[in-house]
Parts: C-alpha cells; sequence; structure tokens
C-alpha cells in the first residue's frame, strides 16, 4: 500500500497528461467506431431515437466549450461581478430553448436550422440566408476551439502547439467524419463524464483547503479555514481595493452593459444552431424539453462552481506572487512564463512583484486561461489532479468543435447540396457530400486554429451577437407569429446580421477608423459584445414592419404552424 | 370538442405557463442580479452579498427549476388535451 502510494506520487505530471489523455482518447475512438453512421438520418441527426439523458448529457458537453473550461473562471476571476454576464447569459439561454424553441424545433421535425428557415419561410432565399448565418457563426466558433486544443497540448504535453492543433484534427475527423451526428453524440457523452470530473476534482479539493467545506458552491461564502472568522469573499474585496482594483463583489461594467450583454448571450445562446440540433435527436416533443432540463442542470454542476474557482484562485494568486521576491517564486511561475500566459516586468527594479490596477506601476499580466490551467499548481495539488485538468480542457475543447463542424457540414451537404443545388442526390451520394464538408471544414478550422487571425480571439465572443441577431427573431416569429411571411423574415435576418457585423467591425476590431474607437462611442454606452441585443430588437421590428406591407404567407405554411404547435405526432425527422 | 379549438385551448394555456414563467426568469435574472442588485446587497447570506449570490449562483439554479417545473406542467398539460404518446 505505501509502496503503491509513493509511486503514485513519483510519476511526474507529464506522464500522468500522456496516460489520462491517452486513455480518454482511445474511449473517444472506440465509440465512434461502435457507433458509426449508416445513414443520412443517423449522420444529420443520430437516427433521432436519442434518450433524453443521453441528449441532456451530450448537449453538456456540445455547449461547454474550451471557453466555459478554460477560459470563463478567469475571465471571471479579473471582472469579479461583472463575470455574471457569462453565467447568466450562457445558461440563462436554456429556458428560453426548452420553453420557447425546442420542443416545437423537434416537431417540426427536419434536420438543421437552415432547413426550419427554409421551409417555414417556404423561400430558398431564405434558406441561403441561413446558411450563411449558420456558416459565419460556426466557424468563428469552431476556431477558437482549435486553439484551446492546442494550447492544452503545447503546456501539457510539451510539443508544439501547431503539433497539438493537427492531432486534435486527427481525433475530431476520425469521429465526426466517421460517426456523424450518432458518433458525436456518444462521444460527448463520455467527454461530459471526463470534462465535469476534471472540473470537480481540484474545485473540490481547493474549497477543502481554504475554507474546509467540500462544496465550492457553498465554500465561496464562507469563512476562511485559518480560523480567523473572515469570510473569504471579505478578505478578497480586502485584497483587491488594496492594489486598487474594484471591489470583488461590486464590478465596474455600467448597469445597460450588464443588461445588453447577459441578454445577447441569452438569446444567442438559444440562437446557437449546434445547440438547436441537438434538439433533433431525441424521439418525441416531450423529450425535447426534458433533456434542455438535464442539460441546463448538467450544465449549472460547472457553471455555478466556476465563480467559486474564481474567487479561490484569485485570492491564492494575490496572496502568492503579490510583493513577493521575483526570484522565490514557485516553479510554476516559471513554466508558464515560458508559454508567455504569464509576464513580469520589474519596472521599479526593485525584485518584488507589484501586481495593482494602476497600469503604469502594474509589473505582472497575467492570461485570463491560466487560472483554471494552472490553479491546481498553485494550490499544490497532485500530479494526477493536475494532469486531468487537461484532459478535461481536451475533452471540452474536442466535443464543442465536433459538434460544430457537423452543423458546418450539414448546412453545406444538406441545405445547399441536397435542398439547393441538386435535389436528385442519392442517399449514398448525400452522405459522402457530408463527409467531404466535414473533412474540409476540419482542414479550415484547423488552418485557423494555427494561424489565427487576430480577430479570431475578439470573434469568438461575438458569434453569440450573430446569432442573436439572425437566428433568433427568424424562429421565435415563425413559431408564434403565424402571418410572419418570407419578406420579413428575410429582411430581419439580414438587418440583423448586418448591423451587427458593422458594429462589431468598427467598434471591436476598429478597421473603420484603423484604431479602436474609446468606449464612450458605443451607442447607448453598449459594448460590441451586448450589441447582439440591439441588433435583434432591430430584426425583430423590422421583419414585423415589413411582414405588414406584404403578402400573407401560404395556408398550408399556416397550418404547418399550427401544427407544430401540438406534440403529438412528431414522428421521424424526414427530408 | 372539434380538435381545432382543442388545438386553440391548448395552445392558450401553453403560453400562459410560458408567460408566467418567463416573467420569473426576468425577475431573477434581470431583476435581482443586475437591477436591484445594489439594493439586495445590503442584505448578507453567510458570506455572500445577496445581489451578488443571485448572480453568480441563484438565477442559475432557478433556471434549471423552471424548465423542470414546465416539464411537469407540460406534460400534464398533453395529457388533459390528449396530445400525450
Amino acid at each position: 500500500m505505501t509502496n503503491s502510494i509513493l509511486l503514485v506520487e513519483s510519476i511526474d505530471v507529464q506522464t500522468w497528461t500522456y496516460i489520462l489523455v491517452g486513455i480518454t482518447f482511445t474511449l473517444y475512438i472506440g465509440i465512434a467506431i461502435w457507433s458509426r453512421a449508416g445513414s443520412t438520418k443517423e449522420f444529420y441527426v443520430a437516427g433521432g431515437g436519442v434518450s433524453p439523458l443521453a441528449n441532456g448529457m451530450a448537449t453538456a458537453a456540445d455547449w461547454m466549450s474550451a471557453a466555459s473550461f478554460i477560459s470563463m473562471a478567469g475571465i471571471i476571476s479579473f471582472a469579479g461581478y461583472d463575470g455574471a454576464v457569462y453565467l447568466m447569459g450562457w445558461t440563462g439561454g436554456y429556458v428560453l430553448l426548452a420553453l420557447l424553441l425546442a420542443p416545437y424545433l423537434r416537431k417540426f421535425g427536419k434536420f438543421t436550422v437552415p432547413d426550419f428557415i427554409g421551409d417555414r419561410y417556404y423561400s430558398n432565399t431564405a434558406r441561403f440566408v441561413g446558411v450563411i448565418c449558420a456558416l459565419l457563426v460556426s466557424f468563428t466558433y469552431v476556431a477558437g476551439q482549435m486553439r484551446g486544443v492546442g494550447l492544452v497540448f503545447s503546456r501539457f504535453l510539451e510539443v508544439d502547439i501547431n503539433t497539438g492543433v493537427i492531432i486534435g484534427m486527427l481525433i475530431v475527423l476520425f469521429y465526426a467524419v466517421l460517426g456523424g451526428m450518432k458518433g458525436i453524440t456518444y462521444t460527448q457523452v463520455a467527454q461530459y463524464c471526463v470534462l465535469i470530473f476534471a472540473f470537480m476534482v481540484p474545485a473540490i479539493f481547493i474549497s477543502i483547503q481554504m475554507t474546509g467545506n467540500p462544496i465550492p458552491q457553498l465554500g465561496f461564502g464562507s469563512e476562511l479555514a485559518d480560523g480567523s472568522g473572515t469570510y473569504l469573499l471579505d478578505k478578497l474585496d480586502g485584497l483587491s481595493t488594496d492594489l486598487g482594483f474594484a471591489e470583488y463583489t461590486e464590478g465596474s461594467k455600467s448597469l445597460i452593459d450588464v443588461f445588453a450583454i447577459t441578454l445577447a448571450l441569452m438569446v444567442g445562446t438559444a440562437g446557437l444552431p449546434h445547440v438547436i440540433v441537438r434538439f433533433f435527436t431525441v424521439k418525441r416533443v416531450k423529450d425535447a424539453r426534458k433533456s434542455a432540463g438535464i442539460a441546463l442542470l448538467l450544465i449549472v454542476i460547472l457553471y455555478t462552481t466556476a465563480p467559486a474557482v474564481s474567487v479561490f484562485a484569485r485570492t491564492n494568486m494575490i496572496e502568492t506572487v503579490s510583493n513577493q521576491p521575483y526570484a522565490n517564486v514557485p516553479e510554476w511561475f516559471k513554466k508558464w512564463e515560458t508559454t508567455k500566459l504569464i509576464t513580469f516586468t520589474d519596472k521599479n527594479n526593485d525584485g518584488l512583484i507589484q501586481y495593482v490596477a494602476d497600469k503604469s506601476k502594474n509589473e505582472l499580466v497575467v492570461d485570463n486561461d491560466i487560472m483554471v490551467l494552472a490553479n491546481p499548481e498553485i494550490a499544490k495539488l497532485p500530479n494526477w489532479v493536475i494532469a486531468l485538468v487537461a484532459a478535461g480542457a481536451l475533452a471540452a475543447a474536442l466535443s464543442t468543435a465536433a459538434g460544430l463542424l457537423l452543423v458546418i457540414s450539414a448546412s453545406v451537404s444538406h441545405d445547399l447540396i441536397k435542398k439547393m443545388i441538386n435535389p436528385k442526390i442519392s442517399e449514398k451520394g448525400e452522405l459522402i457530400a457530408a463527409r467531404l464538408s466535414a473533412v474540409i471544414a476540419v482542414c479550415v478550422a484547423g488552418y485557423f486554429g494555427i494561424n489565427p487571425p487576430g480577430f479570431v480571439a475578439a470573434t469568438v465572443a461575438l458569434a453569440f451577437g450573430l446569432a442573436a441577431a439572425s437566428f433568433f427573431p427568424a424562429i421565435i416569429l415563425g413559431i408564434f407569429y403565424k402571418k410572419m411571411n418570407k419578406e420579413g423574415a428575410i429582411a430581419g435576418m439580414v438587418v440583423g446580421i448586418v448591423a451587427m457585423l458593422l458594429y462589431m467591425i468598427k467598434y471591436k476590431l476598429g478597421w473603420f477608423d484603423d484604431v479602436v474607437p474609446d468606449k464612450s462611442e458605443w451607442w447607448f454606452g453598449i459594448s460590441p459584445e451586448g450589441f447582439g441585443t440591439v441588433a435583434m430588437v432591430l430584426n425583430f421590428i423590422v421583419s414585423i414592419t415589413i411582414m405588414k406591407f406584404t403578402p400573407d404567407p401560404p395556408q398550408d405554411v399556416q397550418e404547418i404552424v399550427e401544427n407544430i404547435r401540438i406534440p403529438s405526432g412528431a414522428g421521424e425527422a424526414t427530408h | 370538442m372539434s380538435s381545432k379549438s382543442n388545438a386553440k385551448a391548448y395552445w392558450k394555456e401553453n403560453i400562459r405557463y410560458v408567460l408566467i414563467l418567463m416573467a420569473i426568469w426576468f425577475a431573477v435574472s434581470y431583476g435581482a442580479g443586475i437591477l436591484f442588485k445594489d439594493a439586495l446587497n445590503e442584505i448578507r447570506m453567510g458570506g455572500f452579498k445577496l445581489g451578488f449570490w443571485f448572480a453568480q449562483q441563484g438565477s442559475m439554479y432557478v433556471f434549471v427549476i423552471l424548465i423542470f417545473v414546465y416539464v411537469r406542467l407540460m406534460n400534464k398539460l398533453d395529457k388533459k388535451y390528449g396530445y400525450d404518446e
């Protein structure tokens, strides 16, 4: 017994990472071989017979990306209260999905989101606009995932970041192309288990260490374990103000911007094609509702833990490095310095690390992503826990990348080729087209992962704005407003997405003025991240106005709308 | 009842449920977590200021509960109107 404990302790982080990543990758490939798709129906919607629980788990893994796993807790730990926009924004959208979208889209029974848009608005123009929106949203999103994969590989396995991206590409390629939606669904179930375990274990360890409470959600509202009787959050508020930052629990964004960003993220979540399409895979309408609930429950386990991790990590980090001599920094600090995610410049040459809000005096720059990746090392947890984080981050990035790639390939092979270019294509031909488009999509995503254009990181968050501005109003009106016609919907989508793109290019990328304009120039004080809310409202207004001046939709379309409101007889997804 | 008026009545009840649940959805997140955060922060629950807790914890728990309440309500409604399967 003692021997085996010694053995476990003597294995270093890198070996542990190889072991854990190796086991999980073998598992994913095994599942892919077992569940490969034989028909287009299996390729697009996993045959339509996925159980609500499996679909809930797959949705949760699909949804929680590298951003949720690696970046979110870090972003919150620097943003304090303001981080709530991501927490509420990325969970509240599921209420919209369950109450307003999923049951009706399942009843409609098609394969893709542009499919719904095209049929409900009886127009291939609408379908084409839908395809463009789906591709725009999915590509901006997937490039960020590949980058996440590369990052984890380069740090934990010490391979080149590009090699990491290519390894990730090959794995995704293998199971997405072979298994389609069916393969993806069951690998995502496994990936959910890996990622939630990997996120919770270090959080629980650190919560016990700092507060004595094993439940992180309660731990960060508890007193410190050092017997001082101080609440952890009060301590962090104190540390933050001492260094010149805003109080952690207060935040610094304006009220209207917090409101707008939260709404844009919620509505964007409900409009993301790779999330919506998951609800096409269950059997009945009631299963769609239930699996939305299960998905959110499983997501909320991570999302309520993340703000606790943020508080633990920030307190730990400030205490470990603030005003300490650079010569004595722990090993993890040096390791992360080599990846340039931590940088230290001794501005006043006193050999101490000054970490303060004042930019001219601050000497330490810490990347958001480190807070989760380095957290176990900062808290001195065992090597296997550190390695587990790498496996979890990879599971999160791969599962989301696969879901997005499937949306891209289905948009091309089903919506473009089958529905618009060559309706006579055979089942077999369409399946080959779907697989080919998946291969091309993986290569494009990999290319952006290796050569990230400067704007990728900026646009990932904005993918939500694009989804909010385009799909959400078109789908909602399609279900709840029988008289909504194609003219209104198309005009609304085009105006919404163009407005979002222009605002993003002007105020986020600064391409119009060669510089990014100052915050004071934002419309209504709303940031580009929150502008999706404005663009969505614009979409609704334009759609309804144009509809008033154009002919009603045909009778049979109005009957379809009445039919999707009734849950029974959903049957199977069909062409 | 004809099938058309049956469907209409079903839809009306569904919309009523949706509106009530969405009102709660709005109240906990945008209300307690954002608009009235400062007032609620005067109240403390252990180490948490209440507004902060709603924004970073409470609203998410309520979201989960809302969906499961809707699932239950709708399953009952489906049975009542004969749309269960």
